[in-house]
């Protein structure tokens, strides 16, 4: 006979509260962050932690049984010793450290900025290298977040967007894109910002074409890269 | 991806030893991207990024030593390589992005793998996927009647077309550099082109290196006086894109007539393809165009080009007759 409405709902969520999540979606194991507590304490929301409630009370409407077991979930902050495939990692980022304990070492370091970490400046697009909208720094140099397991850069100086200016004191490559409008959706933007800083201190010639070559690596799917290239002619110059 | 366990090796006999059935990880541009699409499964992975294998060296020979960390920026912006070993500084800058030039290392390039469309299909090899001898020995070749229009006409077989990716390796071929590896069984040289493998009937082994051996470091010979050195990469755009036809030239001109020369191709080959016949053609023989004609002749005399990648003989021998012209000017 066939499944009702009913029993295949019944039967997906119950299919859903068991199943295992990866590594990515583990969004429960998050580190706490305490300016979203607090703003979340204080009643004010910021865009990402609105989105983030939102998603939460989808998954409580339509799976509370995911919900209750979230705590059991959770991960021991206790000394306990790392099991296979995981590891304990002090990352240094944008001068603070960061211990993170049961870190799955597949981890990559843009998962482990993102959703480990909440420092979300830091974008995933393509996930292999081909876009550079995961761009950070390691030790002064611009790479690819997206092919580099976090447990790889103990020791290593991380700069994220987040690290590289504020708001009241932009770096003057952040300052060059917004006086450009050096983007247009503006999700390739920091990882154009943080390619175009690394720039500052390589050795690539003096033209525009240079500028090209140098930021090839960055793909912006809005095209705006003659906002792009103005900008970062300003900020060299 | 696969669950692994990872082990940072302090010293290159720790790392030769956690070594087992897992892999070394350096700059992971190439084997992270490829544990993401499940074409590798490494059970361990051992990271050698702080072994002592990160120097630029010059030999008491006039020679150059490369670290096997080196990274790929760190050797194009090298005052010794872009001096003395021109084609190399401009092969690693014509390679992928900045990004990248700053993780991807010597060693990691050397081990580069094919961008084969069909050997980086999560199913490949699989019941059901599509057929990747050098995925799994024996499930076939898609590629051979699929899509192959950046695939090689020099060096195939009937089980595998699948184009050598690196600019670094081309420029390599031509310097006739020298690659140090560890081991097991202890220390060993081999020359470059005797490194990577022509696929025949075992597209799955790509290189000479034993299990568990660890490429240290390249030693690049001392220039030869008087000789002039061009990287040239033609692709469908001109930046961050693999070539669809490379040439490296090494060339001594003396009276009008080449005195030495070294040809070796990329984005045509299943190995970077330094060309002999090419080098025999060129010779003693005066600098003028009918000679370089010839030895494009020559390097693409045993092409074996399908449907889709036809054009590259063409383009091949355009891009080693434009190198040999600018080498030679």
């Amino acid at each position: 006979m066939a499944e009702t409405a009913d029993q295949r709902l019944k039967r997906l969520r119950s299919q859903f509260s068991q199943q295992e999540l990866a590594p990515d979606q583990q969004t429960l194991e998050l580190e706490p962050l305490n300016e979203e507590d607090s703003a979340l304490k204080s009643g004010r929301f910021s865009r990402r932690s609105f989105l983030s409630g939102l998603g939460a009370t989808g998954l409580l409407a339509g799976a509370a049984p995911l919900a209750a077991a979230a705590p059991a979930i959770a991960p021991e902050t206790d000394e306990t010793a790392d099991t296979a495939g995981t590891a304990t990692v002090t990352l240094r980022i944008n001068g603070k450290d960061y211990t993170l304990r049961g870190l799955d070492t597949r981890a990559t370091l843009l998962d482990t900025l993102r959703e480990r970490l909440h420092l979300t400046g830091t974008k995933k697009g393509c996930d292999h290298g081909q876009c550079g909208a995961c761009t950070v720094h390691v030790n002064g140099r611009r790479v690819n977040s997206c092919l580099s397991f976090a447990v790889m850069h103990e020791g290593d100086e991380i700069t994220t967007i987040e690290g590289l200016g504020q708001p009241d004191n932009l770096h003057p490559m952040q300052a060059a894109f917004v006086e450009h409008d050096g983007y247009q959706c503006g999700y390739c933007t920091s990882g154009q910002i943080m390619s175009a800083a690394a720039l500052l201190k390589e050795p690539i010639g003096p033209t525009d074409e240079d500028i090209k070559g140098a930021m090839a690596g960055n793909i912006c799917r809005c095209g705006a890269y003659t906002n792009i290239v103005a900008a970062v002619r300003q900020a060299r110059a | 991806m696969q669950t692994f366990s990872y082990v940072k090796a302090a010293s290159v006999d720790k790392a030769l030893a956690g070594a087992g059935t897992g892999k070394f990880i350096a700059g992971g541009t190439t084997l992270v991207d490829l544990m993401k699409l499940g074409v590798e499964q490494p059970p361990t992975l051992v990271d050698i990024n702080l072994l002592p294998l990160d120097k630029i060296e010059k030999l008491p020979d006039g020679g150059l030593r490369i670290g096997a960390l080196v990274r790929n920026s760190d050797l194009a912006w090298n005052a010794d390589v872009k001096e003395r070993y021109a084609v190399l500084s401009e092969a690693l800058l014509s390679g992928a992005s900045p990004q990248l030039r700053n993780m991807a290392t010597t060693g990691g390039n050397l081990l580069q793998r094919t961008r084969c469309a069909y050997f980086r299909e999560p199913s490949a090899g699989t019941p059901g996927g599509y057929g990747c001898n050098k995925r799994t020995p024996g499930s076939g070749c898609t590629a051979l009647d699929g899509f192959h229009r950046t695939h090689a006409i020099l060096g195939t077989s009937e089980h595998c077309i699948a184009t050598h990716p690196s600019d670094m390796c081309v420029a390599m071929a031509a310097l006739e550099a020298v690659i140090h590896v560890e081991g097991p069984k202890g220390k060993r040289t081999i020359p470059f082109e005797e490194f990577h493998k022509l696929p025949g009937d075992t597209p799955n082994i790509e290189n000479a290196l034993e299990p568990g051996e660890l490429v240290t470091r390249v030693d690049l010979p001392k220039p030869i006086e008087g000789t002039r050195s061009v990287y040239l990469k033609l692709r469908d755009r001109a930046s961050y894109e693999f070539a669809l036809a490379s040439a490296a030239v090494v060339a001594k001109v003396e009276g009008g007539h080449i005195r030495y020369v070294r040809v070796a191709m990329g984005g045509v080959g299943t190995k970077p393809w330094r060309s002999h016949e090419a080098e025999l053609a060129l010779t003693g023989k005066p600098v003028e165009a009918a000679t370089f004609r010839r030895a494009a002749e020559a390097a693409l005399a045993s092409a074996k080009p399908r449907t889709d990648n036809a054009f590259k003989v063409e383009l091949a021998k355009r891009c080693l007759i434009r190198t040999l012209k600018l080498a030679t000017a």
